[in-house]
């Protein structure tokens, strides 16, 4: 068993030693590349790291502060970025073998805002392989462990971004949900996930999986961190035509009012068969602790529940065998050698650089939009796709924010699920539901199992109405923390 | 939704090879056997949507689609420069410097 209480620094302690005029950047980008060189070697977060830029803009940052100049929101702060969005000077694999060697000549807007806003950033973190996966077993560059117990997964896609946060390799990390991939990810490894509402964050220089449901967004060791870091990834972008105008608040302001007057929904469709029992009780507890504080919990329905995982795997292989079209040998990645002709090469190329998992997915998701099945499976999911979302807008009229269990159980073991793709599939099944709605959703430690194994609760909340899951997280945090 | 003889037949071998080839794929014998079994469980699992009538329902096909306020908007049509040719031309396998070169496209 890895050890897990890390020794960095929070956000704010860090700003706070800065402001003090003291040494804080280097120091905890140190701290990270020391925990990276004694644990990386089994844990296997990071697939390229940026040593010599990391200490270089963490003693700029240094120097910023002593010589007390105003220090940007994440001055200092060591963030590591899942590899499936662009840093220029860095590889981008998304975990497959088709971008190895790829070196982006862009950087996504995400990463640049927190470059803008002074945050050291480490390296890439391992992926599922095109965010494709529960587990994080489906990288081309192999697996991640979970810090909190390495013979198990540390979930997916976002595992490396779960796993650098809960083993002291980073304060923060970007990771990407397309139907759990963050939240998943952290409830395993006992951190706190973030998916902020679709268009909150721009994806812009994010390489697509599903681009109706791809979201980014920030893991922290706790919730007041992984606002802050929304907080300076959120906004419009003029290169993102899905991304919102909508205002972005100050997500901390409000953090610590505490849940008395809130309206909290449970819906009985997520504490139904195959939950987990340690899960289940976990989350009941967490659930009546917060009834004490004074929060009106309220029983709700969210009656299409059991359709949302057949759904989510329609409409988003359907825009996945679309958006990897593009990966054909001619403008980057792996071309495969020697072949007579253009159409050859397209097959071979994709052949032999696409794992199992996506070409399951390419092949699924380009059946249901083949000529005579596109409305049996595509439109038919897109119809359910809106009661989905009717059941969350209907629940909201009554509640502010609803409670469930992150995921089904604690993490798995490695190898488990590997040759089961509906096993693996249904990991997700409280987490489709969010995507699929476009509403956002975090993921915040509520207690373990009698093996130590952390358990997440979500926290689901209205279309761009991140300041009330922030809210409700922090009195989880507060209830586990004490 | 339950007979299990019809559920297995839902994608032949033959759907197999032809969405390999609509997808450019080019599967080994063995995948193809694995991902017939795999599809075919997926889409038995798929069909349970089904039960829902959902003939009086609008396709959901993005999120702005049940937000009142369409949040997406058009920006500007202002030309910026796009990035340079020569970091494009340096991530592809093979070019001579202004075109990306593949194989004879026209087969006979």
């Amino acid at each position: 068993m890895t050890k897990v209480d890390t020794a960095l620094p929070t956000i704010h302690d860090l700003r706070a030693t800065l402001s003090a005029r003291k040494a804080a950047a280097v120091p905890a980008a140190q701290s990270c590349f020391e925990r990276i060189d004694a644990e990386d070697k089994t844990i296997h977060a990071y697939l390229a790291l940026d040593r010599e830029g990391a200490l270089k803009r963490a003693a700029e940052i240094d120097a910023a502060a002593a010589n007390r100049e105003s220090l940007p929101a994440l001055a200092g702060v060591p963030i590591g970025i899942k590899d499936v969005l662009a840093q220029q000077g860095l590889p981008a694999t998304a975990g497959s073998k088709i971008l190895e060697g790829y070196r982006p000549p862009y950087t996504a807007t995400a990463v640049r805002k927190l470059a803008d806003a002074g945050a050291v950033l480490l390296g890439k973190l391992n992926c599922d392989e095109f965010a494709m996966g529960s587990s994080n077993e489906n990288s081309a560059y192999g697996p991640v462990r979970n810090p909190r117990a390495t013979d198990r997964v540390p979930g997916g896609s976002s595992g490396g971004s779960a796993a650098a946060v809960a083993a002291g390799m980073a304060v923060a990390t970007l990771g990407t949900d397309t139907g759990g991939s963050i939240r998943q990810p952290a409830s395993f490894c006992g951190v706190v996930g973030v998916l902020p509402t679709y268009g909150r964050v721009s994806r812009y220089g994010l390489i697509a999986f599903a681009s109706s449901l791809d979201r980014i967004g920030p893991f922290a060791a706790n919730v007041r961190d992984a606002a802050t870091v929304l907080g300076v990834i959120a906004g419009h972008d003029p290169l993102d035509a899905t991304s919102s105008s909508e205002p972005v608040p100050d997500y901390t302001a409000n953090i610590d009012a505490g849940v008395k007057g809130l309206r909290l929904g449970v819906p009985a469709e997520y504490f139904a068969e195959g939950l987990d029992p340690e899960v289940r009780s976990a989350i009941e507890s967490s659930i009546e602790q917060l009834r004490a504080a004074g929060a009106e919990i309220k029983p709700i329905s969210l009656p299409h529940t059991r359709y949302a995982v057949p759904t989510y795997y329609v409409i988003a292989t359907a825009e996945a065998s679309a958006n990897l079209a593009r990966f054909d040998g001619v403008r980057y990645g792996y071309r495969a050698p020697d072949s007579n002709s253009l159409s050859a090469m397209y097959r071979r190329s994709r052949e032999g650089g696409f794992g199992p998992e996506v070409k399951r997915r390419i092949m699924l998701g380009t059946y249901v939009l083949s000529a005579g099945y596109y409305d049996a499976y595509y439109k038919k999911a897109q119809q359910v796709r809106r009661l989905l979302a009717n059941d969350f807008l209907s629940a909201f009229k009554e509640v502010d924010a609803i409670l469930t269990p992150t995921a089904p159980t604690p993490a798995f073991k490695l190898g488990e699920k590997v040759d089961d793709p509906m096993s693996m599939y249904l990991a997700d099944i409280y987490t489709v539901t969010a995507s699929l709605a476009g509403i956002c959703g975090i993921s915040v430690p509520s207690g373990q199992s009698r093996e130590g194994l952390p358990i997440g609760m979500q926290i689901v909340g209205k279309h761009f109405d991140e300041t009330t899951i922030f809210r409700v997280g922090q009195a989880v945090e507060k209830l586990h923390t004490q | 939704m339950s007979d299990s003889h019809i559920q297995t037949q839902r994608v032949t071998g033959d759907d197999v090879k032809r969405v390999a080839e609509l997808a450019y794929l080019e599967l080994s014998a063995e995948e193809e056997t694995r991902m017939q079994r795999d599809l075919n469980a997926i889409l038995d699992y798929v069909a349970q949507l089904n039960e829902l009538d959902t003939s009086s329902i609008e396709p959901m096909a993005q999120v702005s689609d049940v937000l009142g306020n369409a949040s997406s908007s058009l920006r500007p049509d202002t030309p910026v420069p796009s990035l340079p040719r020569d970091a494009v031309m340096a991530c592809a396998p093979e070019t001579d410097g202004s075109f990306f070169k593949v194989p004879k496209v026209i087969e006979r």
